[in-house]
């Protein structure tokens, strides 16, 4: 009887966990990225000449799928090959975001500007933020 | 905090722009040819002339500074002479607002690159990280490949700070700021007399544009002081 409750309690929860995630998450990833990201990658991903790379039509987005959840959380810095150039500058990392945070963020720009790469479900990004001890269960 | 200084810098502003509205009251008696003109910014003292004639208004200069650049060379007043100039603040490892501050400053010096008499000048406020290697990277990265058109400065860093006040774009240390300094983002213009003649958000879209409209009056006036400048010496 007691279990039934439980399970039907946890139920809830689960699908009004889930209509969160359907709604209006796209939205949420594109206005994180305006506070959170096009000071530096600009409004359209273009990023800035060879000091910052794109993201907008980035090879990298691609080929690094499963390494950019830590490489938000954590930043970034050391020379690396984005589009065949070769960026060496420091990106911040990102401790105030939660995990489904970074996961909207992503999910709008690996889906934006013509990008057309797979997106992630939350727990996804925090099995992979796991990778850097950077999951915090949110 | 950034916000902050800025809205002090911004106050400096309506200061400077409340001297404008006072200015002709002085000199209507000059102000035959007189076109569109750009405010001066920053504090000012009105000194008595010794004649008892009317009394002069002094605007407050930028000092004299010694600078190197990306190329290694020395950057000084006399850099600018009979030109005018734009600069900002900036360090090479900054993660708020520079990029986006110089890819403003990069919108208006594609506009004025051809024209050697307008001249760009970044100062680093973190002089211990970036080197002149550093700039020198920087500078290229950016796309700039002739320092004589942007110099791309360092100097001890006391140097650096006593600058950015001049300037109104203050800039300080701040250990809670991401990257451990605070600037406000702004960028000044100024005339080849060490004056400074506009304040501009470099992170807002309109200031910029502002500042791209504002560079021809000056130099406009430039020409025009300098054409009557045989006649009567300032
Ligand atoms: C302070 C500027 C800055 C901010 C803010 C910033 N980045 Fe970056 N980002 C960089 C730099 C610089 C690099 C390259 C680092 C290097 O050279 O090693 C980079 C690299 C990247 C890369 C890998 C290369 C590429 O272009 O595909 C991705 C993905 C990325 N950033 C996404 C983001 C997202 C998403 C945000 C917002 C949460 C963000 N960045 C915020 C500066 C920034």
């Amino acid at each position: 009887m007691r279990s039934w409750w439980l399970r039907g309690a946890a139920g809830l929860a689960v699908a009004s966990v889930l209509a969160g995630c359907f709604s209006n998450r796209q939205n949420e990833g594109e206005k994180l990225y305006a506070t959170h990201c096009a000071s530096c990658h600009g409004e359209q991903g273009e990023g800035l000449r060879r000091l910052i790379p794109p993201l907008a039509g980035a090879d990298y987005l691609r080929q690094q799928r499963a390494a950019l959840p830590c490489l938000i959380r954590k930043g970034q810095q050391g020379p690396i090959l984005v589009n065949g150039v070769t960026f060496n500058q420091v990106m911040p990392g990102h401790d105030d975001l939660t995990d489904s945070q970074i996961t909207n963020i992503l999910n709008f720009v690996q889906q934006q500007w013509g990008n057309q790469n797979q997106t992630y479900t939350i727990r996804e990004v925090s099995e992979l933020l796991d990778a850097c001890h950077g999951s915090d269960g949110q | 905090m950034i916000r902050f200084a800025l809205r002090r810098a911004l106050g400096s502003l309506f200061i400077g722009l409340g001297s404008l509205t006072l200015l002709p009251a002085c000199s209507s008696s000059s102000a035959d040819q007189q076109t569109a003109q750009l405010p001066y910014i920053g504090e000012r003292e009105v000194v008595p002339s010794p004649t008892g004639g009317p009394a002069d208004t002094v605007y407050a200069t930028i000092p004299t500074f010694h600078l190197t650049d990306q190329a290694g060379q020395p950057v000084t007043n006399a850099t600018f002479k009979d030109k005018v100039y734009i600069t900002d603040f900036f360090f090479a490892t900054c993660p708020s607002i520079c990029p986006k501050m110089q890819s403003e400053l990069l919108r208006v010096y594609e506009k004025y690159k051809d024209n050697p008499r307008v001249v760009f000048l970044s100062h680093t406020i973190d002089p211990a990280h970036d080197s002149i290697p550093v700039l020198r990277d920087y500078a290229e990265r950016l796309g700039v490949t002739d320092a004589s058109r942007w110099h791309f400065a360092t100097a001890p860093h006391d140097t650096v700070f006593a600058l950015a006040r001049a300037y109104m774009t203050g800039a300080q240390v701040d250990k809670e700021a991401p990257g451990g300094f605070t600037h406000t983002g702004a960028f000044a213009l100024i005339d080849p007399n060490r004056h400074v003649r506009g304040i501009y958000d470099g992170l807002n879209k309109d200031e910029v544009d502002r500042l791209i409209k504002e560079i021809p009056v000056l130099l406009q006036e430039v020409s025009a002081t300098s054409a009557t400048a045989t006649a009567k010496q300032p």
